[in-house]
């Protein structure tokens, strides 16, 4: 089996991107794996059906650590259209729906590596974060 | 002496692969393997006696009623009841403890009253006492865990003051390893009225177990931990509790007599036996409880407690590696958890699978209380059974720096 335990996701596990306090958020979230002992706080700044800015913090394991800042990375990459949105017939009509729209596939396609049954609700739990978000919020 | 080349040879799992390296199995505080005689013994009952106990007075039904009559006695035998009709089979230790919770905690507890248990229990004897005490109106109190992992003794008598009605307490810790004075407790228990349960499913399947030399009330366990079969375990209820206890579940098998108006109940232990039950099970950890008697309880101990001494050596050698329990063997089995500075549990696990074929267990091991009190949301764990060696501690230890050095 191919090692999960890529340089880049031990990177970004150990320098997380866009990690820490976002001064001037609208919105904020928390998500956990009570089972797993994951947490991870979303901030995120909503301008009608875009996200401006966003950050996370939290504690969890190498892949839903590298999962969040993979993510986070994404989202901020005006460039980054989710498998979800790759039709024929474009894009979503907003950034909230088309994150919305996103699930497993996309995440392991952003981790690029093998995601077990077990570890999925790790590489998944910061979108399932931010979804909360977006679904109470918009 | 134990044997571990031999034993092994009598666990087929043992020889399996797992990604590409033998299997190292450590998650025994999670299930127990399974012998080759416990896997023959349900393939020869449903190969030549299945039929339903107690119903028809067939050949099959008549072998397969004493199959599951001589189960309850060699089970009950192993746990030092005198009685056979003590011991009610359950599915495990949660349905154990649920069972004491529904019948006698249903009748016994009551507004104001106290139950007091500990901070290390394992979520089946915790929940069930936070949900009847909110039903009822009661107070659940808690004995808290020292810094070296072992019970606040006198925490726990500070708070006998309080006159718990119950005192329910784990006898092996499954996160902690920490082995519990429950004999002495249930002694100071017993002085202020209380009655003693005892979550023993870390206990019996390591330890020789007496329930008359421990003083206690209730006994719960799981048969899986002990070579069993999953679905079947038991629950040892002192006789004179026994006897006034209602039913748990009602239907077929436990009845005496059934009129449209209404009905009466069979004894012991039928009285618990609402259904079918599961006889298939019940033969299987028979035939553990034989495997284990055949090894002797205090041999098993004895290998586990060297296999501990051993471990904790190598791994407290290991830098950044933080151990939880006690590290003074004379109060730990076969189970210790640690944490790796600045690595999470599941990504210890994963790799000590994918590379090593170990497998242990990561997470909060249903102690998650505790987990938050010492501020780790997750630790590893590794727990020993007679099967296990030195040799499978070295490939964990190996494993554990090859962790280090991939995030290091």
């Amino acid at each position: 089996m191919d090692d999960i335990y890529q340089v880049n996701i031990i990177d970004h596990y150990k320098n997380p991107r866009h990690f820490g306090d976002l001064p001037d958020f609208t919105h904020k979230g928390r998500g956990a794996n009570a089972s797993c002992g994951d947490m991870v706080e979303m901030y995120v700044k909503l301008a009608g059906d875009t996200i401006t800015d966003i950050s996370f913090k939290g504690i969890g394991c190498a892949l839903s650590t590298a999962a969040a800042s993979m993510l986070l990375e994404k989202i901020k990459d005006p460039d980054f259209v989710p498998i979800t949105s790759r039709t024929s017939t474009g894009r979503q009509k907003s950034m909230v729906k088309e994150i919305m729209a996103m699930g497993e596939k996309d995440m392991v396609e952003m981790m690029g590596i093998d995601v077990s049954p077990t570890r999925m609700k790790c590489v998944t739990l910061p979108l399932r974060a931010l979804q909360d978000i977006l679904k109470k919020n918009t | 002496m134990i044997d571990v080349t031999k034993i092994k040879q009598d666990f087929p799992i043992l020889s399996r692969q797992v990604n590409g390296k033998p299997l190292t199995y450590l998650d025994n505080a999670a299930t127990s393997q399974k012998p080759k005689q416990v896997i023959e013994a349900i393939v020869n009952y449903y190969s030549q006696h299945n039929a339903n106990v107690h119903r028809g007075i067939h050949t099959l039904g008549d072998e397969a009623t004493r199959l599951y009559q001589q189960a309850r006695q060699t089970v009950a035998t192993f746990i030092g009841a005198t009685d056979p009709n003590e011991l009610l089979f359950v599915r495990n230790t949660t349905e154990a403890i649920n069972l004491v919770m529904q019948t006698w905690g249903q009748a016994a507890i009551g507004k104001g009253d106290v139950i007091l248990t500990t901070q290390m229990e394992h979520h089946s004897d915790m929940v069930p006492w936070q949900v009847l005490a909110k039903q009822k109106g009661a107070t659940v109190l808690y004995v808290g865990v020292k810094e070296d992992g072992t019970l606040a003794m006198a925490d726990y008598e500070a708070k006998l003051l309080q006159k718990p009605k119950l005192v329910a307490v784990v006898h092996v810790s499954n996160f902690l390893g920490v082995i519990n004075p429950v004999a002495e407790m249930a002694e100071k228990a017993h002085k202020v009225g209380a009655l003693m349960l005892v979550d023993a499913a870390q206990s019996v399947p390591h330890q020789k177990i007496d329930v008359q030399k421990l003083g206690v009330d209730f006994l719960a366990f799981s048969g899986h931990k002990m070579m069993g079969p999953m679905g079947i375990g038991g629950l040892w209820v002192k006789k004179e509790i026994l006897a006034t206890l209602p039913p748990f579940l009602y239907g077929g098998g436990m009845i005496d007599e059934v009129t449209f108006e209404g009905t009466t109940y069979t004894d012991v232990p039928d009285r618990f036996d609402a259904g079918t039950p599961n006889v298939a099970g019940a033969v299987g950890l028979a035939a553990a409880v034989d495997y284990l008697s055949a090894l002797g309880m205090e041999a098993v101990a004895q290998h586990e407690k060297s296999l501990m001494t051993y471990a904790l050596a190598k791994l407290t050698e290991i830098k950044g590696l933080h151990l939880f329990g006690p590290i003074d063997i004379t109060q730990k089995s076969g189970v210790v958890a640690f944490s790796l500075d600045g690595i999470h549990a599941h990504d210890v696990a994963q790799i000590l699978d994918r590379e090593f074929g170990v497998a242990v267990r990561s997470g909060h091991h249903c102690v998650m209380p505790l987990h938050v009190a010492y501020g780790e949301p997750a630790t590893t764990r590794a727990s020993f059974y007679v099967y296990n060696d030195q040799a499978d501690v070295d490939v964990l230890v190996e494993g554990i720096y090859a962790v280090q050095k991939k995030f290091g």
